[in-house]
């Protein structure tokens, strides 16, 4: 990684000191118009599925967009500035060399970078039309619109397959009130979101700490599929898989993207241009570029760009 | 090892033969020597080291075992030591005793001492005041128990001007677990992974439900080897009791009277010119490190059902 061997221009990024609110606004109001437009293409095809999986298909994502993002680890800034817009059912990969601020950059849309000590982040994120830093919002219900999934898969090891699904359910306030049958369709629906039903369906009291890596890792899609996000951030979700679960979970995304907006962080150029409709590449906490997927890896605009996708660094 | 060396060894120009490589890899005899003289003084030490523990056990069953009857459980002490035709009486105020007093310093300190965890894990983490409250627990867990005997003793007996009762020994065994009980809760917390939490966070629960479902269900069962592991350490305390919960021959189950326990029971016991008594004091040891054996022995078993490392 030589990130000092290009000189700091910024040509690409948008400045974040101009930030006139007429331009914003016309952004918002562009995707106030196309969000609630779009058509409930998730309830195409396989009518094999149960009703509440359909019923929780036909969800829309929303779109989230960066404005003038900046986080910080103590004094250290690690992201310096962002704007950046993720469409409403699309998958925007974030791909960059270790440490650029992929990660922190991701953590700050659902406000977990907050959750390290001493960390902070300044700017907006604006999910749909809100801004999930403004003061009067709920960091909870912020975190229950925008799920996560990382890069080790983690189920709870204190419970069971069922129990690791419905967590999200059981664990967000204010909505503790589920009916026992209504907490089976909905982890029965968030299982078959996620590809595992299948597989689980018949031990479903069995720890979820048993499952193999591939597995675990589908039941934390699952487990965030449950409380019915609008946006799922994904973490490297494959980094500690082998190719075969990779390509399932990569399956899944495509799946996925028919409810929800996906962001997902990436080492993995290939899977960036699998699964991603459009890809971000950033660079030492800026974002240098970002478009078409398809542009991004055959005709980058920025030389840095352009190094880091044929391989020349990082 | 031969078939490997005909396979053109990158280093040797001819190809070596299986004596040559022998030369080579074989163990030197002053290595081998070393070797044997390095294992020589391992096995000493921990030979030298597990003599004493051998003998007090060896000792303890040899002099206390005999002393064992139904009797010897079920009755109290009378009291009357010097006539020989009478009988001395059991322990059963001791063992009762202690469980009474042990029981109510648990109940004491097991909450505090988690909910102290608690804070500094999850919200003190590396603060100057959760810095301060470590240091303050690592000096209560050198200080000595007659300390805390002698503290209790200062305050809630000359201090009060009242009577010895139970429960002031219970406080004074409380005082004496809660470090023990915080050190080995914070360390089972920060074994929680943080990726746990951050799931759980991300999820959308607020923070004490993930304390609450996530964290400590994962590190009970480390937590409660830690708290078996200190009740066990109280249970064996004389000094936090001795002008505390004093000493009384007869069962009580009033924590606010005199209550008698064993260790307190052994120390009256042990320097009395009866044999007999002395016997007794025999039998009250083994009868407690018994006690303590199984509580270690459940504490082994819970940590091996642990699912943190």
């Amino acid at each position: 990684m030589t990130p000092d061997a290009s000189p700091p221009q910024t040509a690409n990024v948008k400045d974040p000191t101009v930030d006139p609110e007429s331009r914003t606004e016309q952004e918002r109001d562009a995707i106030a118009a196309s969000t609630p437009a779009k058509p409930a293409s998730g309830t195409s095809a396989d009518g094999a599925k149960a009703d509440a999986a359909r019923a929780a298909e036909s969800k829309q994502g929303l779109g989230v967009k960066l404005e003038g993002l900046r986080a910080f680890y103590g004094e250290a800034e690690q992201v310096k500035g962002i704007d950046l817009e993720f469409d409403a059912n699309e998958v925007t990969a974030i791909i960059g060399p270790s440490g650029c601020g992929k990660s922190t950059m991701v953590r700050c849309i659902n406000r977990m970078h907050e959750e390290i000590p001493g960390a902070h982040a300044e700017g907006r994120v604006m999910l749909d039309q809100l801004d999930v830093y403004d003061p009067s919002v709920d960091v909870v219900a912020v975190r229950r619109a925008i799920g996560m999934v990382f890069q080790k898969p983690n189920p709870f090891p204190t419970m069971s397959v069922f129990d690791n699904v419905a967590s999200g359910l059981r664990l967000s306030s204010g909505r503790s009130t589920h009916g026992k049958a209504d907490l089976r369709m909905k982890v029965e629906a968030a299982l078959r979101g996620a590809g595992l039903w299948d597989e689980v369906a018949d031990r479903l009291d069995a720890p979820g700490a048993g499952l193999s890596g591939g597995q675990q890792q589908r039941l934390c899609i699952a487990r965030s599929l449950a409380v019915e996000p609008e946006v799922i951030l994904m973490d490297e979700p494959c980094s500690a898989l082998d190719p075969i679960a990779t390509l399932k979970i990569e399956e899944l995304i495509e799946e996925l993207k028919k409810r929800v907006t996906i962001v997902i962080v990436t080492h993995n150029m290939q899977q960036a241009a699998r699964v991603a409709d459009r890809t971000a590449f950033m660079l030492s906490g800026e974002l240098v570029e970002v478009g078409p997927t398809n542009d991004i890896f055959t005709k980058p605009g920025d030389s840095r760009t352009e190094e880091y996708v044929t391989g020349k660094f990082g | 090892m031969s078939a490997r060396g005909d396979q053109s060894p990158p280093r040797a120009a001819t190809p070596s033969t299986h004596g040559e490589l022998l030369a080579r890899f074989a163990v030197s005899p002053a290595r081998r020597r070393k070797d044997r003289l390095a294992r020589g003084l391992i096995m000493a030490g921990t030979a030298i080291a597990l003599v004493p523990l051998v003998l007090v056990v060896y000792y303890l069953i040899k002099q206390g075992a005999g002393s064992w009857s139904w009797d010897f459980f079920t009755t109290d002490p009378t009291g009357n030591t010097f006539f020989k035709t009478s009988s001395i009486g059991g322990i059963e105020s001791a063992i009762l005793g202690t469980l009474e007093i042990v029981a109510l310093a648990a109940v004491i300190a097991i909450p505090i001492g988690i909910g102290v965890a608690v804070w500094l894990v999850e919200y003190g983490r590396d603060s100057a005041f959760a810095n301060l409250v470590r240091f303050f627990v690592d000096v209560l867990t050198g200080v000595p128990s007659i300390v805390f005997g002698l503290f209790i003793y200062i305050v809630l007996i000359v201090g009060t001007g009242s009577s010895y009762a139970g429960y002031k020994g219970s406080l004074a065994l409380s005082l004496l677990m809660l470090p023990v009980v915080i050190r080995s809760a914070e360390v089972i917390l920060l074994l929680v992974p943080g990726a746990l939490r951050e799931s759980a966070l991300a999820l959308g629960a607020p923070r004490w439900k993930v304390i609450l479902r996530i964290v400590l269900p994962t590190a009970l069962p480390g937590m409660v080897t830690g708290v078996l592991l200190a009740i066990a350490r109280a249970a064996g305390e004389t000094a936090p009791l001795l002008f505390t919960a004093a000493a009384t021959n007869k069962t009580t189950g009033d924590l606010g009277a005199f209550m008698n326990s064993l260790p307190v029971q052994i120390y009256k016991d042990v320097t009395s010119p009866t044999t007999s008594v002395v016997n007794r004091a025999w039998g009250a040891a083994l009868t407690l490190v018994a006690m303590i054996l199984v509580l270690n022995l459940i504490a082994r078993l819970i940590s091996r059902r642990s699912r943190l490392a």
